[in-house]
């Protein structure tokens, strides 16, 4: 080998002392560390194909050993096609842009049915204010962590009877206890101080309440870290006035949904705040906020969406994968092109097409 | 901002009802108060005084909570007092404490079953010169008000497995879709957005857009639009400006209506009216009885008093409604006298007094 090349492995491994603050220990990796990993990949509806475009070619270009298994699924679809399941459960690890749900065609969404097939009960989003782009709000860096398989989602409804229609939610205290574990888990090993617990049990006093008991249950184990409630209407009127104040937020399935779209909003974006979702096996990563959003007709035409919440999703999957020193590269040249400011799409401001911004991207890759 | 004034002083031209022929005739029309608790009577006595000030026809017929449960509407709120809002057909109500304890209904409650209220407004918008991160809000929610998530169909299953049932029904959604339209053409307001969840609960949220569709029909001339709830919250927080009335169930409209208090400044800024059946509208202040500043001339009034306005707005007394509203407006963009909760350093007293005197001016 020569030492040109040589040299050039070598810089995979040592994260740029200039651009990246956040790891200055040069990283180890463990023999065989290089050795490709096999993710599935769904590009998905609308603007998927484009982001999920993205994160292939930025893989490509880092060198990053991953394979992916490429499916095509789409939201009209009666059923997940053979094979996907099949595949995310031998890779463990998916990547998906967004699929389309009918409204009210009496199809049930594919992305819950695939949450639902995986058991992936904890969606993750995390919404940072991001250098560069100009907010209302500053210090923003919330985890909102929801409960992914129950709750409102249940789809259990009926017409009782003609003009009067009932719709079930469920809570269980398995699966609270479960993402309460999660969040407290979550917040313990990324050193956050504070979760806190979303709900609305001063009406739903049972259904909430539940959740609350096993959230009380859960942060009793965990005394190092603060633990409080919050109403859902006053969560997201607090979100709009006094952001700073939320750390890690864990919350019922619908109210997640909300509070990690206000949040997102609040921080800059759907199309900047990455997430995924994950299971005692299984983990798929998605745009974080409005994940089945597949974006308006227009967009897709003029192929300008924004691909930087899959691209930030997608280093954290390389972190889930074990590959931190990838997922460094990735996020601090995705922080650089933002930062630069020259190419971004609309909804930060700019005229961007996705692959001007993924090209930023690939230039900046040290 | 002064096409938004002119466009909230066009107000309703609908013809309706006696309330308008009594006060052609010159004759005062009479209103429930409930000054409620902690700060209530103080910013309730402010209400009075600048309406006096003003020389607004209403005669108040003020009804205090009870201090004991009466059996006739097994809460602390006597039968009297909500016969009293029947009869009116208007009242104001400042913030009520539920005592704590069993056998006995929350007052909130009580008078949303007992007077039928079915539709909650709220008007929203940005006070110039309160600097908030938001300046350019506009808008109106209005949440239903009697199903939904608040059915208090609850149950345990098995152990350690609960379920609570939502309910839509095709009767409330349709009343409520009726009114927010009404309420958008009475006001001149251009658009109606139908807030949702549809593409999860396809049924309960499905029949909602139903019957917000149907009634969309019927008004051509306004734009009708339905939106995700959590695109909703997203688009609210990056651009409120987009949105004009937005209709939804209880629970979105809980979350919403909060979600854009918090937009322009909190609850102790934000009116809100309750539509009950047979016409009947209880404007309310949407905040706490804040206990630890009570009795202080600490509190601030506006909440109640923009309550207040849109209660006249109801009655049709849209000159009275935008004297008042614009001697407030004024008052705080002056930024001479305001609150503590403002930032400012005036006594509720002196707040009253500003209003008082910058009523003349802006009055048409």
């Amino acid at each position: 080998m020569s030492r040109r090349q040589s040299l050039q492995i070598l810089k995979k491994f040592i994260p740029s002392i200039t651009r990246c603050s956040t790891r200055s220990v040069t990283y180890m990796p463990r023999p065989g560390d290089g050795s490709t990993r096999k993710v599935t990949l769904i590009p998905g509806d609308g603007i998927g194909p484009l982001v999920t475009g993205a994160v292939e070619q930025v893989m490509d270009a880092m060198h990053a050993p991953i394979v992916f298994e490429k499916y095509d699924v789409h939201g009209d679809m009666k059923k997940i096609p053979e094979g996907v399941l099949e595949s995310i459960r031998e890779n463990k690890v998916c990547i998906k842009g967004g699929l389309m749900t009918p409204v009210g065609g009496g199809v049930s969404s594919l992305n819950v049915h695939l949450r639902k097939e995986l058991d992936l009960y904890a969606s993750l989003v995390h919404c940072f204010n991001v250098k560069g782009i100009q907010t209302r709000h500053d210090n923003v860096d919330i985890v909102v962590i929801r409960e992914n398989s129950e709750g409102e989602y249940a789809g259990l409804e009926h017409e009782v009877v003609p003009g009067v229609v009932e719709s079930l939610k469920v809570i269980t205290k398995f699966c609270s206890e479960r993402i309460a574990k999660y969040a407290f888990e979550y917040a313990y090993l990324n050193n956050r101080k504070k979760v806190t617990a979303v709900h609305k049990a001063n009406i739903m006093k049972l259904a909430d309440g539940l959740f609350l008991e096993s959230c009380r249950e859960i942060a009793a184990q965990y005394p190092t870290i603060e633990y409080n409630e919050i109403i859902v209407d006053n969560c997201c009127m607090q979100l709009v006035s006094k952001p700073e104040q939320f750390d890690v937020m864990v919350t019922p399935n619908l109210y997640g949904n909300l509070v990690s779209n206000v949040a997102a909003g609040i921080a800059g974006g759907t199309g900047v705040m990455p997430g995924g979702n994950v299971g005692p096996e299984h983990a798929v990563f998605e745009q974080g906020a409005s994940a089945g959003n597949v974006g308006k007709l227009e967009l897709v035409e003029q192929k300008k969406a924004n691909p930087v919440a899959l691209l930030l999703s997608s280093a954290m999957m390389l972190r889930h994968l074990q590959f931190p020193s990838f997922a460094d590269r990735l996020e601090t040249a995705v922080q650089h092109v933002i930062e630069e400011g020259k190419y971004r799409t609309k909804d930060l401001g700019g005229n961007s097409t996705t692959q001007q911004v993924v090209d930023a991207v690939l230039a900046n890759l040290d | 901002m002064a096409a938004q004034f002119l466009r909230r002083a066009v107000g309703s031209h609908t013809s309706s009802s006696a309330l308008r022929r009594q006060f052609s005739t010159g004759a005062p029309i009479t209103a429930t108060l409930f000054p409620g608790d902690g700060i209530g009577p103080e910013i309730a006595e402010s209400v009075k005084q600048i309406f006096t000030a003003a020389q607004i026809p209403i005669d108040w017929e003020e009804h205090f909570v009870g201090k004991e449960v009466d059996p006739r509407t097994q809460s602390f709120l006597t039968w009297e007092s909500l016969e009293s809002v029947r009869r009116n057909k208007v009242g104001l109500k400042g913030p009520m404490a539920t005592p704590i304890g069993k056998g006995h209904r929350s007052l909130n409650l009580t008078l949303r079953k007992e007077l039928n209220l079915y539709a909650n407004v709220r008007p929203c918008f940005s006070l110039p010169g309160y600097k908030t991160r938001y300046d350019d809000v506009d808008l109106v929610t209005i949440r239903e008000n009697t199903e939904g998530e608040y059915s208090g169909l609850e149950h345990q299953v098995v152990r350690g497995v609960v379920e609570s049932i939502k309910i839509i029904t095709r009767q409330a959604s349709l009343r409520v879709a009726e009114h927010a339209f009404q309420y958008a053409k009475a006001h001149g307001r251009k658009r109606v957005s139908a807030i949702h969840k549809a593409n999860i609960m396809q049924k309960t949220d499905g029949l909602f857009l139903k019957c917000c569709r149907e009634v969309a029909e019927k008004y051509p001339e306004i734009v009708y639009e339905e939106v995700v709830i959590d695109n909703c919250c997203m688009m609210l927080v990056k651009n409120p400006a987009l949105f004009d009335v937005l209709v939804m169930p209880n629970l979105y409209g809980d979350i919403i209506s909060d979600l854009c208090a918090g937009l322009i400044g909190g609850l102790g800024l934000t009116p809100s009216c309750n539509i009950g059946e047979g016409g009947i509208a209880l404007a309310e202040a949407v905040h706490g009885s804040a206990p630890d500043i009570a009795g202080k001339n600490m509190a601030n009034p506006t909440a109640l008093l923009l309550s207040a306005v849109t209660m006249l707005r109801h009655l049709e007394l849209n000159d009275k409604a935008d004297q008042v509203q614009n001697a407030v407006l004024k008052t705080i963009a002056e930024g001479k006298y305001r609150t503590i909760d403002l930032g400012g350093k005036s006594s509720t007293t002196d707040f009253t007094n500003a209003i008082c005197d910058n009523l003349g001016i802006g009055s048409t």
